[in-house]
């Protein structure tokens, strides 16, 4: 009897085992599907020679299915992105270096869980929040390319400033001592021996937040829009540019067939990019986790 | 170091008053950063305040009866809440029932039964999945799960359960259920990850406590784990209702976008971020605009309910670390 008990014991707990097992693969069946159909449709088109360089095209039914590309697009997101990156890295970096190298009575405190709760807020409301400030106090830049990078810098601060804090973190407290001890002021010691040990971190986090940012369609397609246009001079920031998450959206349920093989190539584009980005920067983190922690 | 009296003053006044070193750098650098520090909290105040103000004309219109009312017909102009917010809680409520079991199975086999080996590379790929954007999610959902859901699960649900009458209408494979399983895919990594953090994070001896009298795996993990990291999977549970609540395109490539309450668990509906993206930039004129940044309040406030309290209960666990899952 009491082996019996003991028995079905054993058999609960490796049913349940079992159970745990079967839904790591449910879970991880998306990401291999999605890389896997990214591959199969996107592939063919990813790999023409002419993809990343060429203007949008026509529908196929008006002329032939030669040239597509995607250079548009992939200029209105760096476009984009990189103007949200020249606004967020500075304002993430310095919060972050106030919330971890200064003693301020819980400010600093507050300021990280600020942006804690600042990465958590749904990316559509920061867009509406870009869309609901220019639309009082400068309507004409509502629609522009503008508007799209002060929406996505809203959704780098955040990340910017709690992945640079994280990295300050690691450097560890032996640095700052053997460098105050030798006479160097506070600033130049958070700047030169602080921020530039947690360096790759900060980097990295940098990185992290750009593909984020590079993957965001809902802010864009509130504030941006839509075009296909180039993105060929400083002005194109004052009228609706084209971008590659807008660009999957609008074109997914499109009739052309060149339109839909631009979206699947688009899709693999921004899956091969984000997935690298992350691997790699995973790695770095790792590393530089280790080796402070080795250090001290 | 020098001092006219036998009992000198404390050692640091002494140190920093004959220090050669200039303080206003020191000083200076401090202000600038404190400015930067200041605009991350005055972010977060003005996007409350953007949308309050812009929802001033609305809710002089509307009323709190903006709320409740069903009626959004931007032709007529009258326009009500409550299809979006009932599409938000009803996905994410889906979504959430449909994770919590996925996630919580993954975290416990990452935690306690995967060979070691194996459990860097997995849980690596399970935070993938949080990486991925959202427009994918939608793309791989229109074009993969929705006719899925057309040919094969939406019959059968039909079937089994059509007498409930949560499955009626006709069947496209777009709609509400599509919207909350893409959305289930979407949050697992969030909650997984910090439940998977979190189990981790219990002290050997609570597990040896457990095993040494006798409990099976199973047993140890029920009773010496999991009650041990209640308070942070609780809290990665809650940030991924916070991420179902707004996520944007994924849900607004599958759910078939229709203005009124949702009948049916296979029907069309809306949420309030899909409302956003659709209707935000065709609007109809003013009204239009502040009633659906009226809505985008009533998000912003769930969202910032959901996140504060999560964020409290995971940073309490954590120490002040907050989670790792982004």
């Amino acid at each position: 009897m009491k082996f019996d008990r003991f028995a079905r014991r054993k058999l609960l707990s490796h049913t349940i085992t079992v159970l745990a097992g079967l839904t790591v693969v449910a879970v991880l069946y998306p990401l291999v599907d999605i890389v896997y159909v990214a591959f199969v449709h996107g592939g063919g088109v990813l790999f023409q020679a002419t993809f990343l360089t060429a203007r949008n095209p026509t529908p196929c039914s008006v002329v032939s299915c030669a040239s597509v590309g995607i250079a548009p697009d992939i200029e209105g997101t760096a476009a984009m992105v990189g103007l949200a990156a020249l606004i967020s890295v500075p304002i993430g970096v310095l919060a972050a270096i106030l919330a971890s190298e200064y003693r301020t009575g819980g400010f600093g405190r507050a300021v990280s869980f600020t942006a804690d709760v600042l990465s958590g807020v749904p990316s559509i409301l920061m867009g509406a929040f870009v869309y609901g400030y220019l639309v009082i106090e400068n309507p004409a830049l509502v629609e522009t390319a503008i508007s799209g990078g002060l929406a996505l810098s809203a959704i780098m601060i955040p990340i910017v400033t709690r992945t640079t804090e994280e990295a300050l973190r690691t450097v560890p407290n032996s640095m700052r001592e053997a460098a105050i001890a030798l006479g160097i002021s506070k600033w130049k010691m958070t700047l030169r021996i602080v921020l530039v040990s947690a360096l790759p971190g900060v980097v990295t986090g940098v990185l992290l937040a750009i593909m984020r940012a590079t993957g965001e369609a809902a802010p864009l397609i509130v504030t941006v829009g839509f075009s296909n246009l180039p993105f060929d001079s400083l002005s194109a920031y004052n009228r609706p540019a084209g971008s590659l998450p807008v660009l999957i959206y609008n074109f997914a349920l499109s009739p052309y067939s060149n339109w839909l093989d631009l979206a699947w190539g688009a899709v693999l584009f921004l899956l091969i990019a984000i997935l690298i980005v992350n691997v790699l920067s995973r790695y770095v983190i790792h590393r530089m986790t280790v080796k402070m922690s080795g250090g001290s | 170091m020098e001092s006219p009296t036998p009992s000198p003053p404390s050692f640091p006044t002494v140190y920093l008053a004959q220090r050669p070193v200039a303080r206003w750098p020191d000083q200076l650098f401090f202000v600038v950063i404190l400015i930067f520090a200041i605009s991350i909290i005055a972010l977060a105040l003005a996007i409350v305040a953007i949308l309050v103000y812009n929802s001033q004309q609305s809710f002089r219109v509307f009323g709190w009866g903006f709320l409740v009312s069903s009626t959004w017909n931007p032709n007529a102009q009258i326009f009500g809440a409550l299809p979006f917010v009932v599409g938000t809680l009803l996905t994410s409520a889906i979504a959430l029932l449909i994770a919590l079991p996925l996630s919580l199975g993954s975290a416990i086999f990452l935690t306690t039964v995967a060979p070691r080996w194996l459990r860097g590379p997995l849980g690596t790929a399970v935070e993938l999945l949080a990486a991925i954007p959202s427009v994918i999610y939608g793309f791989w959902g229109l074009w993969i799960v929705v006719p899925f859901m057309r040919s094969t699960v939406n019959p059968a649900l039909q079937q089994s359960l059509g007498w409930t009458g949560a499955f009626s209408g006709p069947n496209t494979g777009f709609g509400v259920l599509t919207a909350s399983i893409i959305l289930a895919v979407m949050i697992v990594p969030t909650i997984s990850a910090i439940s998977r953090d979190t189990l981790a994070a219990v002290p050997a001896t609570q597990k040896e406590a457990a095993l040494s009298l006798g409990a099976t795996t199973w047993e140890t993990t029920r009773v010496a784990m999991i009650p041990y990291s209640r308070s942070g999977i609780v809290g990665g549970v809650i940030l991924g209702l916070g991420r179902a609540i707004g996520e944007t395109m994924a849900v607004l490539m599958v759910i078939g976008n229709s203005d009124k309450l949702p009948l049916s668990l296979i029907g069309n509906g809306s949420t309030i971020s899909t409302l956003i993206a659709n209707e935000l930039l065709s609007n109809t004129g003013p009204l239009q605009i502040s009633a659906i940044l009226e809505c985008g309040l009533v998000l912003m406030l769930i969202s910032l309910a959901v996140n504060v309290g999560a964020r409290l209960l995971v940073w309490r666990f954590a120490g002040g670390q907050g989670g790792k899952a982004e």
